[in-house]
């Protein structure tokens, strides 16, 4: 047998849970410099808990950026195609860091992490809000290049400050509120999707987003490297929530048809193409002033020569990255990812296709080892989501 | 009946001239839960270290290499149904295909159920 891990020659470095993820059982792999937990009782046991009670994921690898300074929001617009300036304390937006030609540096989380500062009476000062801050997460693989990036293209009087002794970990499924609420009180009970807040259990300064990449309702949790063992222990105590690796985060994000850079998005696609347009502000679209605003423009009034679908496939058989998609002989797109939907006991696939073949229900051949698979375009996400909106 | 194994993680059952081949209970550990097996079709011509048949686990297909040379004989349908066989019972219902053998010498050298146990434990 071969497997895809083998020729890995790189400096892995170990992350704050290593210990912790032994300790579990997890099978570890290197993934973006890391030693990584890819699973620990088995993928789709670990697919199929998430997606019915509470997986518990080490993100550590992910850059945590906290970004301060006067007229930051202003400054971050430059390089953020979305409404940063106009988003509220404790919002959270999904956002993209694009270059000059329209491709796609990084997809992001940003949230407006400007602080409240408590009322003093002796000071004889009303609560109001501090220093405008920002805190971005980035994916683990391309964060030193973000950050060179961001160091290049703001300027010197916004401070960047890389967060590398802070853990993350992803709290993810339907029962995710309910066994957090029973750790912490009335920390979450208001939150709903895409909201942030800070709070200290305890000793631990945590901060707390309700927002995942799983399609269900979840939180990660930014928690001190020296706690992160002891938060994990405090939440895996209840009953809902087990460790979950990599492996089963990859399907349940393909399932909730969300991208996964340097596959799905890279420099070579523009947020058009990647069907990623709602992470461009309208407003924004319009007044431009972000860089590589100019080329995006130009897909987004010309329409896209392919776009980014899903795929649903017949029988059994995957298609993986790499695959190319054909109608007839004539190729018309590739595979980005592709696997084994569990939750559908079905393969699926994410791919990009001719613009002429994008409409749900065309049927298309993917090529898999010198065979050709019927599949069907169908909408994303594959698996619907079950994000906590609120009424 | 003797069973050979390889440092591919296969098992090979001889029985006069012909083998049964699979994949052991440490290699389907590893690959995890497998979702499809393609198995080379009845009179395939397999060559000693070439490509004979792919797994598909949830995470990635591994290519099984040919243990010995040999013409395949018989596949397994049961796994084209329940490819979790390979997970469930990987060295008895899980078994991959049939084949003749080319050339018995190909078994020399190969690992006994002991010395294959002694290499996983080294692994």
């Amino acid at each position: 047998m071969s497997d895809d891990n083998d020729d890995i020659v790189q400096e892995i470095e170990q992350l704050p849970l290593d210990a912790w993820h032994h300790r579990k059982g997890a099978r570890m792999v290197p993934f973006a410099g890391y030693e990584m937990p890819i699973q620990f009782d088995g993928i789709v046991a670990e697919h199929e808990w998430t997606r019915t009670q509470a997986g518990l994921f080490d993100v550590s690898h992910m850059g945590q950026l906290m970004l301060t300074g006067e007229n930051v929001a202003e400054e971050l617009e430059k390089l953020l195609p979305g409404a940063i300036a106009s988003l509220k304390p404790g919002k959270v937006r999904y956002s993209l860091l694009i270059d000059e030609n329209g491709g796609i540096i990084d997809d992001l989380m940003v949230t407006n992490a400007t602080p409240w500062i408590e009322a003093d009476e002796e000071a004889g000062t009303e609560g109001h809000w501090g220093d405008p801050a920002y805190y971005l997460v980035v994916n683990g693989a391309t964060k030193w290049d973000d950050i060179a990036h961001l160091r290049e293209h703001l300027p010197d009087e916004i401070t960047l400050t890389h967060l590398d002794e802070q853990a993350l970990i992803a709290l993810q499924g339907p029962n995710a509120a309910t066994a957090l609420n029973r750790v912490m009180r009335n920390v979450i009970d208001d939150m709903v999707f895409m909201e942030s807040v800070t709070h200290d259990f305890g000793e631990w300064p945590l901060r707390i987003t309700r927002a995942g990449y799983t399609g269900e309702d979840g939180f990660e949790i930014s928690v001190p490297a020296e706690f992160a063992e002891s938060l994990c222990d405090r939440l895996c105590a209840e009953i809902e929530v087990r460790p979950v690796g990599l492996g089963a985060r990859d399907s349940l994000r393909l399932e909730a048809g969300l991208p996964l850079y340097g596959h799905d998005i890279t420099t070579e696609t523009d947020p058009v193409s990647a069907e990623l347009v709602f992470a461009l502000t309208k407003k924004r679209r319009e007044e431009g002033g972000w860089m590589g605003h100019e080329a995006v423009m130009k897909v987004f009034n010309e329409g896209p020569a392919e776009k980014r679908v899903g795929l649903s496939l017949e029988g059994r058989l995957p298609a993986r990255e790499g695959a190319l998609v054909f109608d007839g002989d004539k190729q018309i797109g590739r595979i980005t990812s592709g696997g084994f939907s569990p939750t559908l006991g079905a393969p699926i696939a994410m791919g990009y296709l001719a613009q002429s073949h994008t409409e749900p229900g065309t049927e298309v051949e993917i090529e898999v080892r010198n065979k050709r698979l019927p599949a069907k375009v169908v909408p994303m996400p594959f698996v619907p989501h079950r994000y906590h909106r609120g009424n | 009946m003797a069973r050979y194994f390889t440092d591919e993680h296969e098992w090979i059952d001889l029985e006069g001239d012909t083998a049964t081949v699979g994949i052991t209970d440490y290699a389907q550990g590893q690959l995890g839960d497998i979702v499809f097996v393609e198995l080379p079709s009845v009179g395939t011509m397999l060559e000693k270290g070439k490509d004979a048949a792919v797994v598909e686990s949830v995470k990635a297909a591994s290519d099984v290499y040919a243990p010995i040379s040999g013409e395949v004989t018989e596949a397994n349908g049961a796994l084209e149904d329940d490819p979790a066989l390979v997970n469930s019972s990987p060295e008895e219902d899980g078994w991959f295909f049939r084949m003749t053998v080319s050339d018995k010498s190909q078994l020399e050298g190969l690992m006994d159920q002991a010395a294959y146990k002694s290499f996983c434990d080294g692994l």
